[in-house]
Order: structure tokens, then C-alpha cells, then sequence
């Protein structure tokens, strides 16, 4: 009985008829892909993406220098250095990331007590060379500029679970 | 002896011991912040609460409480950590939360005290206090909000430094700790109390911001900016060094530590010597090591052992030293010397050269006469010693010299040394004192030797020794205060003219063809001949190296491992703590290499078989750290008539403190500290 039942089904093409049905249901179904780069996939508020330094409204670096982040790091990946600036206030005069080195695991963000270095949702700093990828203070700042918005509303986003 | 209980552990203390002192015999740890072993019991932070058994139930502040037989001392009761965190609680209510901008952030007792007893959180929405800051000039950075009122640095500079610069004003939340009248600090060891501030109140001015502890990698050593040969430890960041710390060496410098030895290191950074230089028509070229020492052996071959000389400097390490002499040796020269200041030393006997009552043997003395020094500018690490001795016993100190402030009371003697004469003959009052003393000690500075009767005023202070019974079979008050910390080294070494040799006064003014100068700029550098071909072999380019035909950069003393003699006669050993810049190299690597170009390679490849050649020379620098205490049985006198003396007075050989050898003179902050003294008044930023 099974025989027949197993030569019915090869010879009337279940299997096939089948796994067309499946793609015929797909056919008709929303896509997964996306267009990217032109389209792209939401991502978390707490996204570990490129480092910034931010600044307080006023444009005053919120950096500090109390090396928190560099102590931290687990990849060695951060270099500071300081001295008093010329207003006696204690900030740094190299604040270095090399993104090569860095793991993204978000723990400068954790350990910073102002709030200025953090890892923004930009994910798309691919690079020629290495050397681009050696990242200065100078570079960070800017990068905090370009995506303040943004990175406000992360924080924001992400304050009661903190 | 009394008997305690801490915490279940039983010790036997001295009576009149406080509970913690006890605590710590029985390596119990108590918190503290006011308490400090070398200062006196304020008993003002609170912090080192305890309970005692068989008391009124209520915590004891253990720092001053005495301990009496069979007391039960408990530190770890659910009363004892309440009432501590009580006052940390407290202690936090003023204290701003700054310890990410504060340069003590990391190692703060405050900081540390707090994870054990402090809360997550505050109670107090009131603002806190908010104090003005103190400017106490180029070396003492203030952030008074973070002061706890501890009191330790107006107890150190008023018991220790002996300058009372530094008081409170008010009282309460209103106390202030402050200079009253806006001024520089004027103590010689004023950085010590950024070590003792328990938090961030007080923090180093050049150190600002600059670095955290964690950063630093760090290396012991021993300074070499005064002959105190205090212990250090060398913290350093890659290839600079950033701030020196005191080590704890209860023999020599307890744990103090001197401005210019903690502050002068920013001149490591400026006017090195990082690659070899070559006269050419007058002018330093930048050469190879080939070249340069290609010049030298053009310059040398010809030369005989009596036309070439070397003098070492102020610096040096003892291994350096013996390369040279090594090299000259080979090279038919006796043409050595390493005083540079042409004080009259004898180096035919050790203890006519050394302070051979030794450091910590000044805490037995009972009369002390200072001869042509001033310890406070010379070594205040050792006058501190010597403060400290008048201060528990009341020794008695007289001066022949400077009538200067030692931070003691010191009866002035007279200036020059017909007071030495006078003391020998009984007719002078000090006399009766120095005769009454069991203990007497005399120190005789550079300034009383560095003169045309210099030996004459040798002879007569050991004379003056012996008349007074200062030397004897336990006790040997005889004491030579050095200031350059390679010199008993370079005695020890034989670094002194051989037979038929010349003194650096026969060598200058050409004396010799040639002259080796290795770090030496302690003397002018113009008294050379004009004729004379000059190397200089050190790491900075001050007078020796401006007057040089070739420059061989060495390295200083952060950046070499060498072996030091202290002014007592204490063999020390320094390590390297980073690398020399550029193309300089550690000095005994140079005259090591040079000696081959020349073929006369010294038998020596690594620095342990030139170490093992050095405990060969002299067995003294086989004892590292370590100094036998000896009396005196032969009473000879170290050449020198005693009886003629000039009528010129003693002149200190340090009048400014702060600038006395290349890499001082090199240092910024030394040079504000020199203004701020100029002007303490006006020393603001």
C-alpha cells in the first residue's frame, strides 16, 4: 500500500508542486532585503557605531581628561594626553582612537562621567587606508558636531534603562 | 611593655602607645586621614574610630588614645563602621565631587576610605562650601574645596620644614587653611606636603593634569641633585619622565624629599645633548659617533700620559667614573680629579671624607657644630634630621659661617676660622658646650673646604673632633657635608691625581693638551686653555659642553642604572627608568666603546663585570644600601697644618638652592621657584 502511495505522489509531482506553492506564497509576501545603500535597517538606541566627542551646548568640549575611558578601554585602543589649558581648566591635548584596535563594546560610553565620548549609530566609516582609521581629537569633535542630534536622542532614549 | 587585644590578636606595645600604633604592630588597619607616624596627633578627622572594651559605649578615636594593659580594642563592630561611616558621611558633605578633574583621583585616601564607608548617594541638598583657592607659589597647587581640614600639611611644615608658612584661619565650616598673607612657601621641602594631603587639596603645580597613577611605570632610584642621596622612585610615562616620589628609607631620608629633587626633572626634557657634536673652524657640527671619536683618537695618538686629564662632575655614577679612570689609566695618565669646586679633600683615608656620624646617627647627637655649610641650602633632607633632633632633645647647634636660618635656633659662632682656633683653645663659650656633649658632632660643608686654606680648615675641624672627644672607639663625630652626589664615590674610586698627577687648577689654564670632562660644568669653563682639546661626555648642554671640540652625549641619571655614594658613604643603586634621548647612550657604554677605538678596550662588556671591577677597586660598593656604623681609633689627622688659617669667612657653597648643577639650571620650574623666592610676595600666576 505504502508502494503505491509513494509511486502516486513521485509521478504526479507532490514535491515539486509543493515548493513552487512556497514560492509562489513568497512571491506575493514583503521582502526582507533592503535596497541598501539607499535603504537601510533600524537600529537600537543603544547601537555601538563610531566614537564622538561631544560638546555641551554652549560648543565647550565636555571632555575633561580624567582618562576613565583609556583606563577602561580592554583593547588599549584610546591614548590621552593633558595639561591645563590656558584657562587653568583641565582638558586634553590628544585624545586618540584607533578604531583598528577598538572592539566596540561601548565601555568608554559606560565610564565616561560627562557624557562626551560615546558610539554614535554611524556604522559606515569604511576606510582606503588604515591610517584614516587612526582617529584624532580633532576628528571625534567633529564627528560629535555632525551627529549631535542624534546622539542626544540616543542618550535620551536609552536614560531610564542606565 | 603592655599587653593589648585587637581584634583578637594579642601584642605587646611600648606604654605610652596609642591603640593605633598598636593595631598596626598587630597588622590591623585602621582608617585614617589626620594621623600621620611623623607628624604630631591632631585627632581631627575622626576617621580611626574604635571600640574599646570596659569603656563608656562610644567610639575612641584611636590615633590618641594610649593604650593601658589587658585593653580589648575591637575595629570591625557594627558600632565602629556606623559611627565611621558617620564621618565619612560627614567628611563628603564640603567635598566637591571632582575627583575626575582631581590630579589625586586614583591614589586618594579619600577616594579609597570612601568605598569602604561611604554611601551611593548624599542626603544634603544644601550647596557645599566653596573656598577661594590659595596661591602658594610655583611648586603647591591648591583646590581648597577639596580640603577635609586634616590639618598634616600645616602640622609637617610648621614640625618638619620648620617655616611656619602655613596656618588656619577660622574655625568650623569657616576654617581656611591658608598662608594668611598671600606668599610663596618658603621651604626647601614644601612638596612633601602635596604627598601627605589625603586628598586632592594640595597637588603638584608642574604635574597638573598631566597624568593618572595608573599610567605611570614606576622605577626605583636615588636622587642625585644633593649628595643626601635620598631614595626615590622615578614615575614615567614612555619616554618621559614625569614626577619623582620619595621612597621610604628611615637611614637617610625617612620619607622626605627635597624641591629640587622632586621638581627639577622638566629640565630633563630641555637643552639635552642627544647626538655627538664636532668643532669645526670654530663652530659644533653635528657628527657621527664614528666621527667624533675618530676626532678624539687623531687628537689623542700623539699626546702622553701627562698631557691629558679627565675631571668628573657632579652626577656621575661610580661605574662611569670608573671607565674613565680605567681608560686614563691605560693611557698613562694620572691627571684626575673629580673636585671641581678645588674644596680640599683628602682622600687618603675614608673617614676624612665622609659624614661619618652618619644620617640616622644624628639622632643621637647631643651638640652639633656646623663649619662653613648650610644644611638647609646643601641638604634639606639632612637638616630636616637635624631639626628633628633639636626638636625632641634640644641638641644644641652652633654655625661658623652664614648667619642663615636653619630653621632652628643655631648660635652664631663667627664667620670665619679663628672661631676654630678659639674653640680649640677652650676660650670661646661653645667650647664648654661641644666638651659637655657625649655625643658631639662637627660638620664641615664644602664651603669651608672649597678655599685656598681648605685643607688648613680640614685639619683643624678634625683636630677640634678630637679635642672635644667627638671621636672615639663608638662614636665618630667627624663630618664632611658634600653637595655633588658623585663625590665620595669618585674618592672611593681613587678619582684624584696619582702620583705626579695634576689637580684640575694644574690642568686648567693649559696644564694639559687635552681634557676629558665627563658631566662636569661645576667650575668655569673658560680658566681652560685656549690650546686645550676639551671632550665632553654628559647629558646636558651647559658650560662643559659649550666649551667642548667634541660632544659625546651620555645620559642622566633617570636613564641609566648606576651605583651612587651618598655624603655618609652609603653605596646606592639607581635604575634605569627610560631611555636616553636621540643617540646618547649610558656614559660607561661610551668610554667602553671608545677604549676600543683607540685599542685599549677595557675588560669589561656588561655592567655586571664592571660592577664586579668596582667592588674590586674599593669593597664599599659591594654594600648596596647598607652602612656600617664605626667609631674612630686612629686619631691622625688628615694632612693640612691647622694652624694656617685665613681670616676669610665661610662662605656657603649653595646660595641658590634651587639652581646648582645642569639639569636644574635647565628646568623652568626651578627658575619660577627662583623669582617666587626673589619675590614671595608677587609670586602670583
Amino acid at each position: 500500500m505504502a508502494f503505491i502511495d509513494r509511486t502516486a505522489r513521485s509521478l504526479l509531482l507532490g514535491e515539486l508542486v509543493s515548493g513552487l506553492g512556497l514560492t509562489l506564497r513568497y512571491f506575493f509576501k514583503r521582502k526582507a532585503t533592503i535596497n541598501y545603500p539607499y535603504e537601510k535597517g533600524p537600529i537600537s538606541p543603544r547601537f555601538k557605531g563610531e566614537h564622538a566627542l561631544r560638546r555641551y551646548p554652549n560648543g565647550e568640549e565636555r571632555c575633561i581628561a580624567c582618562k576613565l575611558c583609556e583606563a577602561i578601554c580592554p583593547a588599549q585602543a584610546i591614548t590621552i594626553e593633558a595639561e591645563p589649558r590656558d584657562d587653568g581648566s583641565r582638558r586634553t591635548t590628544r585624545y586618540d582612537i584607533d578604531m583598528t584596535k577598538c572592539i566596540y563594546c561601548g565601555l568608554c560610553e559606560e565610564a565616561c562621567p560627562v557624557d562626551a565620548i560615546v558610539e554614535g549609530p554611524n556604522f559606515e566609516f569604511a576606510t582606503e587606508t588604515r591610517e584614516e582609521l587612526m582617529y584624532n581629537k580633532d576628528k571625534l569633535l567633529e564627528n560629535g558636531d555632525r551627529w549631535e542630534p542624534e546622539l542626544a536622542r540616543r542618550l535620551e532614549l536609552d536614560a531610564p534603562y542606565r | 611593655m603592655v599587653k593589648v587585644t585587637i581584634d583578637g590578636i594579642t601584642v605587646e606595645v611600648a606604654a605610652g602607645s596609642t591603640i593605633l600604633q598598636a593595631a598596626e604592630q598587630a597588622g590591623v588597619e585602621i582608617p585614617r586621614f589626620c594621623y600621620h607616624e611623623r607628624l604630631s596627633i591632631a585627632g581631627n578627622c575622626r576617621m580611626c574610630l574604635v571600640e574599646v572594651e570596659k569603656t563608656p559605649p562610644k567610639p575612641i578615636a584611636s590615633c590618641g588614645y594610649p593604650v593601658a594593659e589587658g585593653m580589648v580594642v575591637h575595629t570591625d563592630t557594627p558600632m565602629v563602621r556606623n559611627a565611621r561611616r558617620g564621618v565619612m558621611e560627614f567628611l563628603l558633605i564640603n567635598h566637591p565631587l571632582d575627583c575626575p578633574i582631581c590630579d589625586q583621583g586614583g591614589e586618594c585616601d579619600l577616594q579609597d576610605q570612601a568605598m569602604g564607608y561611604g554611601m551611593d548617594h548624599s542626603r544634603y541638598a544644601e550647596n557645599k562650601r566653596a573656598v577661594p583657592d590659595k596661591n602658594l607659589g610655583p611648586l603647591v597647587k591648591t583646590s581648597m574645596n577639596r580640603c577635609i581640614h586634616c590639618t598634616r600639611c600645616i602640622r609637617f611644615i610648621t614640625e618638619v620644614a620648620g617655616v611656619p608658612d602655613l596656618g588656619a584661619t577660622a574655625r568650623g565650616e569657616h576654617m581656611e587653611v591658608g598662608t594668611y598673607v598671600e606668599k610663596a612657601l618658603g621651604s626647601e621641602l614644601s612638596g612633601n606636603i602635596i604627598d601627605l594631603c589625603p586628598v586632592g587639596a594640595l597637588t603638584s603645580k608642574p604635574y597638573a593634569f598631566v597624568a593618572r597613577p595608573w599610567e605611570l611605570a614606576k622605577v626605583d632610584s636615588v636622587d642625585v641633585l644633593d649628595a643626601v642621596g635620598t631614595n626615590i622612585r622615578i614615575d614615567a610615562r614612555g619616554p618621559e619622565v614625569l614626577r619623582i616620589l620619595p621612597r621610604i628609607n628611615e637611614d637617610v631620608n625617612e620619607e622626605w624629599l627635597g624641591d629640587k629633587s622632586r621638581f627639577a626633572i622638566d629640565g630633563l626634557k630641555r637643552r639635552r645633548l642627544d647626538r655627538p657634536w664636532v668643532r669645526e673652524n670654530g663652530k659644533l657640527r653635528a657628527a657621527t659617533w664614528t666621527e667624533a671619536f675618530d676626532a678624539i683618537a687623531a687628537k689623542l695618538k700623539p699626546l702622553k700620559g701627562e698631557q691629558i686629564g679627565a675631571i668628573a662632575g657632579d652626577l656621575c655614577d661610580a661605574e662611569s667614573m670608573l671607565a674613565l679612570k680605567d681608560l686614563f689609566v691605560r693611557l698613562g695618565s694620572t691627571n684626575l680629579d673629580c673636585r671641581q669646586d678645588g674644596a680640599k679633600l683628602d682622600a687618603s683615608r675614608r673617614d676624612f671624607y665622609c659624614f661619618n656620624t652618619s644620617i640616622s646617627g644624628i639622632d643621637e647627637a647631643d651638640a652639633i657644630l656646623i663649619v662653613g655649610s648650610n644644611p638647609r641650602k646643601e641638604a634639606p633632607v639632612l637638616n630636616a634630621r637635624i631639626r628633628k633632633r633639636w626638636a625632641s632633645s634640644g641638641a644644641v647647634i652652633g654655625v661658623i659661617g652664614d648667619a642663615a636660618d636653619l630653621t632652628y635656633p643655631a648660635t652664631h659662632l663667627g664667620a670665619g676660622p679663628s672661631v676654630l682656633k678659639d674653640l680649640q683653645s677652650d676660650s670661646h663659650d661653645f667650647a664648654k658646650v661641644l666638651a659637655a656633649a657625649k655625643k658631639p658632632m662637627i660638620i664641615v660643608g664644602q664651603g669651608a673646604l672649597a678655599r685656598p686654606d681648605g685643607s688648613a680648615v680640614l685639619a683643624a675641624a678634625w683636630r677640634l673632633a678630637a679635642h672635644v672627644g667627638a671621636l672615639s672607639s663608638e662614636w665618630h663625630g667627624f663630618n664632611v657635608l658634600h653637595t655633588a652626589a658623585s663625590r665620595v664615590g669618585a674618592l672611593d674610586l681613587g678619582f684624584v691625581p696619582g702620583p705626579n698627577g695634576k689637580t684640575l687648577d694644574a690642568m686648567l689654564g693649559g696644564g694639559v693638551e687635552f681634557l676629558w670632562l665627563l658631566g662636569a660644568d661645576g667650575f668655569d669653563a673658560s680658566h681652560v686653555g685656549a690650546g686645550t682639546f676639551v671632550v665632553y661626555q654628559g647629558h646636558h648642554g651647559d658650560a662643559g659642553a659649550h666649551r667642548a671640540d667634541v660632544i659625546l652625549p651620555g645620559a642622566a641619571y633617570t636613564e641609566k642604572s648606576g651605583t651612587y655614594v651618598n655624603t655618609e658613604g652609603r653605596a646606592q643603586r639607581g635604575f634605569k627608568a627610560v631611555y636616553a634621548p636621540g643617540e646618547a647612550r649610558e656614559d660607561w657604554t661610551i668610554l667602553r666603546a671608545f677604549s676600543a677605538v683607540i685599542g685599549k678596550t677595557l675588560p669589561y662588556d656588561t655592567i655586571d663585570a664592571l660592577r664586579a671591577r668596582l667592588e674590586q677597586v674599593n669593597p664599599v660598593f659591594g654594600r648596596v644600601g647598607f652602612l656600617p656604623r664605626f667609631g674612630c681609633s686612629d686619631h691622625t689627622g688628615p694632612a693640612g697644618d691647622p694652624t694656617v688659617l685665613s681670616a676669610a669667612p665661610f662662605v656657603s657653597a649653595v646660595t641658590n638652592y634651587y639652581q646648582t648643577d645642569p639639569i636644574s639650571r635647565a628646568s623652568p620650574t626651578m627658575a619660577a621657584c627662583v623669582a617666587a623666592q626673589a619675590a614671595p610676595a608677587l609670586a602670583a600666576e
